[in-house]
């Protein structure tokens, strides 16, 4: 049986690998995110940032590793819709909110609440509910397209239902995979704002390339290569580490 | 309240529309048979209530796979085998009602059994001479083979053409399984010949219109209850998955078992189709778990326009009419027609004949269903990033 | 359930033709006696017509094999007009079809009411019997004279072991030797010696035939009285051995044919596989339409072998090409005119190819009617290969198993080796990076689907060998095939390879205990398992292209 770590992490991943036909996208990989934490991750393309989202959320499943949210929560024993109702919430890489639902109803289907066929069934929206989605659309900039159907809103606007649906879900950890990309520098500024304001209530974890971004927001950075952390610490510290100008510097 | 969830169905138009055709029907079929005499060209024969009772039996089958297909975007290829069943269900009934009347004349064995040299009733044809246990086993059976193949299928995650396909094998399998003799339902010949139900003659006009009636009531009450789903929340979680399946999941729902109710859900719907079909045409046989019965059901609903569940049942309704005249006038167009059917519809009428109305029920917009832009979105990524 | 015809079935033994060899001679007084002999049958008795035959069987004519097996046919005549003795080819065809006696060629057709049957009775048939394989026993051909002992071993008497003994004095071939042993043997298990009887089960203990096993289980009967019917008790111990021996081993070398069986079987579902594969593979297209392109090319095989009757070995090798032409061009043009609009939408692509399925199963019923079809099987793929008493493998299955292979190496060849190939896998593993990279993908796919169609209409060739050509064959085919590539994991062409042949070796394995229904019942319970287990087949396609849907 794997012993939960002693140390009180929000999050805390332990030696994960992650082999696909013999290759390692995750390379005995270790992290922790510390309760109300912001935690920003970079890393070149293919340093396996998305994938260890995917572990964390249950959609890959590693090798070998622990992955412990929590001292309570073992995270690789659970399924996703288990993992998601344990308090972790995700934006994707790839933006993907329902195109076929309209604004206010991706906006409804991330609400907290009860997630069965029978539950769903009968669900009746709350004059709270009602007033926390349009708080939230109030937040996202998107009062206006409420009825709009979501696949007639701009790449950007997207990214920011997607945020939304992670504010719906006001969950303990979110996970932020490339917010930014093909957001303008002012949304992009907002973004920022948003998350710096989750951040204390929340656990946060941003991937991101842009480092104007980055840089706006982290206090703690943590760089990614070839599936294992190579360089850790604030902004100025990683940025004068040795190995990561070789591994930006080589691309 | 305000509810914007209904914003995009809109007030279900269609629907009051189908509603109101559906009890006019459900009038106008005995009056014009009962009370119009035979000699005026309003008439409706014995025969021309059958066949509109069986228009609206498969209407009701479009309906079961419009619901998972069109909301859920499961194409599930062997749903007649849940029509099937039902139809057995109650066609055990019929057997057992005939009694002693068989031509051998056995009042327990329907005559089958006696031919093949039985002795006994096997132990899963007990029961049936109730009316209200075939009646529960119409719904049990198609329910439980729902459950038991769509916990497997969903479990492993078997989407798409796969689950296609499979559902194809399972119900080419049922067919093979009921040809045989030794399985007890008849082998080849199926059940017919019924005499009465409820003991109520089925050679009778008045039967059949009553039969006819409760098909259409059955009809309605499956289109609300379907309705009713698809305007819940559950059903915007059933769009949301079919639209992008595992981001619902990360939304925190159990994909696998909204699949999966929805699925017996309509499976029990096809099945108490295939009930009520049995009486009104008088036979049933392993032919009717044949694939090709299944994928015809499925062009009903491209037809008809999927997503709209009033459109399937239209589709159904109006393929049948067509196939009926075809199949009598000339047979060997039939297929032909079929098969360009299904070419034209999928390639020049992604919303079916629906879709042609002018109409601000649209569900599932055009451009949703003509290969949609996630390559285009990934493409902008790129060039947002580089 | 996918059945074969089981065995081909030759009706001229080799007999005629080695009569053949010797028809040149000219009629020389040799010819004058056999013919004069031979005409006495028309007037004699039956035990008179037995000492002809003895005669007959004497005179060491080139003919008497033919003639004798006519005669024990019943194909035996004489002409009314003429009193001329000749041999009909069939008894049952009307006008019948003659063959000269002496010549053994071909001499016209008669109606049957012209012509007179030479009678036999059973006595008589035994006489024949005798002398025409005591004829083969001094054949100089060795398959011949292993034929004839065979022959001999099922109607053993006095005679005939006299016969088998004198020959095992002069037989060299080992083979025959055996024969003419085993049949020594099992008449020396009649000896009222019991150290001969107990030698005698020594020597067939080592056989597999079934009538040995048989003839050795007699011994371990008894009689209506209880008592044993072999006396002795050790005789009885030895026999029983030999027969679990023989057993033991005709159950092990059966199952081999069921390997067998199963392997040819499967290689038909591979065959079909490849071509699904390759479609799905590369284009997430699942061709529903695909059985009937494999139609296609079983009616195309059909329609050459019409163009040139009497040549049937060279149309089915004309066929091959012509069938990949025909269904990869139907394919092509399937793919331009409907598949390619469809693009990303494999549910729609699998109902419009569905009803393109339909209108050519329609259309072949208008053009060649709804009757199943029979395509002749060569001569060189007719017939069976006999391993040993136990196996009989058919050629057609074997020709079947060995055209996969080599199909399946092309396909392999060509995707690895040429420049098409590596477009398509280009293509099929990131499009738009293909695209992007120059690469004709609109040509690609049309290449594609033209490739794996056209492997479909060979399999079709293939199909035409094992089973009539009618309008349903695709169907018949499609779902088992559709399993295989679940089964495989889909595009992938090794998957396809294991995954066929192990459904067909599974389905072959299963028959005999479950019957074709619940064997195919089985086998999808089984697949519906397997993907708890492996969602994505033996051979999943990696990545995670693979993953977004
Ligand atoms: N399902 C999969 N099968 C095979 N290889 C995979 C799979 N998922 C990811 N990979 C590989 O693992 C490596 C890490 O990928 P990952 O997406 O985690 O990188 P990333 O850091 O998120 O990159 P990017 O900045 O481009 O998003 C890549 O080389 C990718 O190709
Ligand atoms: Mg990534």
């Amino acid at each position: 049986m794997k012993k939960a770590p002693v140390r009180d992490k929000r999050l805390d991943l332990r030696d994960l690998t992650v082999i696909f036909d013999g290759f390692k996208a995750l390379n005995k990989l270790s992290l922790y995110v510390d309760p109300g934490e912001l935690l920003c991750i970079i890393g070149p393309n293919g340093a396996g940032k998305t994938t260890m989202m995917d572990v964390i959320t249950g959609k890959t499943r590693p090798d070998s590793g622990t992955a412990w949210f929590g001292s309570e929560i073992d995270l690789l024993r659970l399924t996703e819709p288990e993992i998601v109702n344990a308090g972790i919430g995700r934006k994707f890489q790839k933006p993907t909110v329902f195109e076929q639902l309209t604004v206010f109803e991706n906006l409804e289907l991330a609400l907290a609440g009860g997630r069965s066929f029978y539950r769903t069934l009968r669900a009746r929206i709350t004059p709270a509910q009602q007033n926390r989605i349009d708080d939230v659309l109030e937040i996202i900039g998107l009062t206006k397209q409420r009825t709009l159907l979501a696949r007639t809103l701009s790449h950007g606007q997207k990214q920011w239902l997607e945020i939304g649906m992670l504010l719906m879900q006001n969950p303990e950890l979110l996970l932020v995979d490339e917010p930014v990309a093909g957001m303008t520098p002012h949304e992009i500024e907002r973004t920022a704002e948003l998350l710096l304001s989750l951040e204390g209530e929340h656990s946060i974890v941003v991937v991101e390339h842009d480092m104007h971004f980055v840089r706006s927001i982290a206090r703690r950075v943590t760089v990614l290569h070839e599936g294992r952390v190579i360089a850790e610490g604030d902004m100025d510290k990683v940025q004068k580490d040795a190995r990561v100008k070789e591994v930006y510097l080589g691309e | 309240m305000v509810r914007f969830g209904n914003s995009i169905a809109g007030r279900d138009r269609g629907g009051a529309w189908f509603l109101g055709i559906l009890t006019l029907i459900a009038i106008a079929v005995p009056v014009l048979n009962i009370l119009v005499p035979p000699s005026s060209t309003f008439h409706l024969s014995a025969y021309g209530i059958a066949l509109i009772g069986k228009y609206l039996c498969y209407g009701m089958l479009a309906l079961a796979l419009d619901l998972i297909w069109g909301f859920c975007g499961i194409l599930s290829l062997g749903h007649a085998a849940f029509f099937a069943l039902g139809g057995y269900a109650m066609g055990m009934y019929l057997m057992r009602e005939i009694g002693p009347r068989g031509v051998y004349g056995n009042p327990i064995l329907p005559d089958f059994m006696v031919f093949l040299n039985w002795k006994s009733l096997p132990w899963f044809w007990h029961g049936f001479n109730h009316f209200l246990f075939a009646a529960a086993m119409v719904v049990a059976v198609p329910a439980l083979l729902a459950l038991v193949f769509g916990w497997f299928a969903f479990r492993s995650r078997v989407t798409g053409v796969y689950f296609s396909i499979i559902t194809q094998a399972l119900t080419y399998a049922l067919m093979l399984a009921f040809f045989r003799n030794n399985m007890g339902f008849g082998g080849n010949n199926g059940f017919t010949d019924f005499k009465d139900i409820l003991g109520f003659d089925l050679h009778s006009d008045g039967t059949h219109a009553v039969l006819l009636v409760i098909t259409a009531v059955a009809l309605g009450a499956s289109y609300l209850a379907c309705r009713a789903i698809v305007d819940s929340r559950a059903g915007r979680v059933i769009r949301a998955i079919r639209d992008a399946e595992s981001r619902t999941r990360f939304l925190g729902y159990p994909v696998e078992s909204f699949k999966l109710w929805l699925f017996v859900f309509s499976g029990i719907i096809a099945g108490i189709a295939g009930a009520l079909y049995v009486p009104q045409i008088g036979i049933i046989n392993p032919s009717e778990f044949a694939p090709i019965n299944s994928i015809e059901a499925v062009i009903w609903v491209a037809v008809g326009g999927r997503g709209t569940l009033y459109g399937a049942i239209a589709g159904a309704v109006l393929v049948n009419y067509a196939k009926t005249y075809l199949t009598g006038a000339f047979p060997e167009v039939w297929l032909y027609a079929l098969g360009a059917l299904f070419v034209l519809v999928t390639r020049y009428l992604p919303r079916g004949i629906i879709g042609l109305l002018p109409s601000k029920d649209k569900v599932v917009p055009k451009a949703a269903l003509l290969g949609e832009s996630h390559e285009e979105s990934a493409r902008s990524r790129q060039a947002a990033r580089s | 359930m996918i059945r074969f015809p089981r065995g081909g079935q030759r009706f001229f033994g080799p007999l005629l033709l080695l009569g053949a060899l010797f028809a040149a001679h000219a009629q020389s007084p040799k010819d004058a006696n056999f013919l004069s002999t031979l005409g006495e049958l028309r007037e004699a008795t039956y035990s008179g017509k037995a000492g002809i035959v003895e005669r007959l069987g004497q005179s060491g004519h080139p003919s008497v094999r033919a003639v004798l097996t006519a005669l024990l046919e019943e194909r035996l005549y004489y002409r009314n007009s003429d009193q001329k003795v000749f041999i009909a080819k069939s008894a049952d065809s009307d006008p019948l079809n003659l063959i000269d006696p002496l010549s053994l060629k071909n001499s016209g057709s008669a109606p049957a009411a012209n012509l007179t049957q030479i009678g036999t009775n059973n006595a008589l048939r035994r006489v024949v019997r005798m002398a025409v394989a005591r004829f083969g026993l001094s054949s100089p051909s060795a398959s011949v004279r292993l034929d004839a002992a065979r022959e001999m071993l099922k109607s053993l008497d006095d005679p005939t072991v006299a016969l088998l003994r004198e020959r095992l004095g002069v037989e060299r071939n080992s083979s025959v030797r055996k024969e003419i042993a085993t049949g020594l043997a099992l008449a020396a298990l009649d000896s009222p010696d019991t150290k001969t009887r107990l030698a005698a089960i020594s020597t067939l203990k080592g056989g597999l035939s079934q009538d040995v096993r048989n003839r050795l289980a007699l011994l371990l009967d008894k009689s209506s009285d209880g008592a044993f019917i072999e006396k002795d008790e050790n005789v009885r111990r030895a026999a029983a051995s030999a027969v679990a021996a023989i057993d033991r081993w005709r159950t092990f070398y059966s199952g081999f044919q069921t390997l067998f069986f199963g392997l040819s079987l499967g290689s038909v579902l591979v065959l079909i596989a490849i071509g699904l594969a390759i479609t799905f593979g590369v284009m997430g297209v699942i061709n529903m339409a695909h059985g009937e392109l494999m139609m296609l090319g079983a009616y195309t095989t059909y329609a050459v072998q019409l163009a040139m009757p009497g040549h049937t070995g060279i149309s089915i090798l004309l066929a091959i090409p012509a069938a990949f032409i025909v269904s990869g061009l139907t394919g092509i043009a399937m793919e331009r005119t409907i598949i390619r609009h469809l693009y990303g939408r494999p549910l729609e692509t699998l109902l419009a190819t569905f009803g393109v399925s339909l209108i050519l199963q329609q259309s072949v019923r208008s053009i060649f009617t709804a009757l199943n079809r029979s395509v002749i099987t060569p001569d060189w793929m007719s017939g069976s290969l006999r391993l040993n008493d136990a196996i009989e493998i058919t050629y057609n299955r074997l020709y079947v198993v060995i055209f996969t292979l080599l199909v399946f190496s092309l396909i392999l060849a060509v995707l690895k080796r040429t420049r098409v190939g590596l477009d398509i896998r280009a293509v099929s593993q990131n499009r738009a990076m293909a695209k992007a990279m120059g690469i004709r993908t609109d040509w690609v796919d049309a290449m594609t689907f033209g490739l794996g169609s056209g492997i479909a209409g060979v399999a079709g060739v293939a199909l035409s060998q094992l089973t009539n050509v009618g309008p349903n064959l695709g169907q018949s085919y499609i779902i088992d095939s559709f399993m295989v590539v679940v089964f495989g994991g889909v595009g992938n062409l090794w998957g396809s390879l294991i995954g066929g042949m192990s459904m067909g070796i599974v389905n072959e394995l299963l028959e005999p205990y479950a019957g074709a229904v619940l064997a195919k019942i089985f086998v999808l319970v089984a697949l519906i398992l397997f993907i708890q287990a492996r969602p994505r087949g033996l051979f999943p396609q990696a990545g995670r292209a693979a993953e977004d849907k």
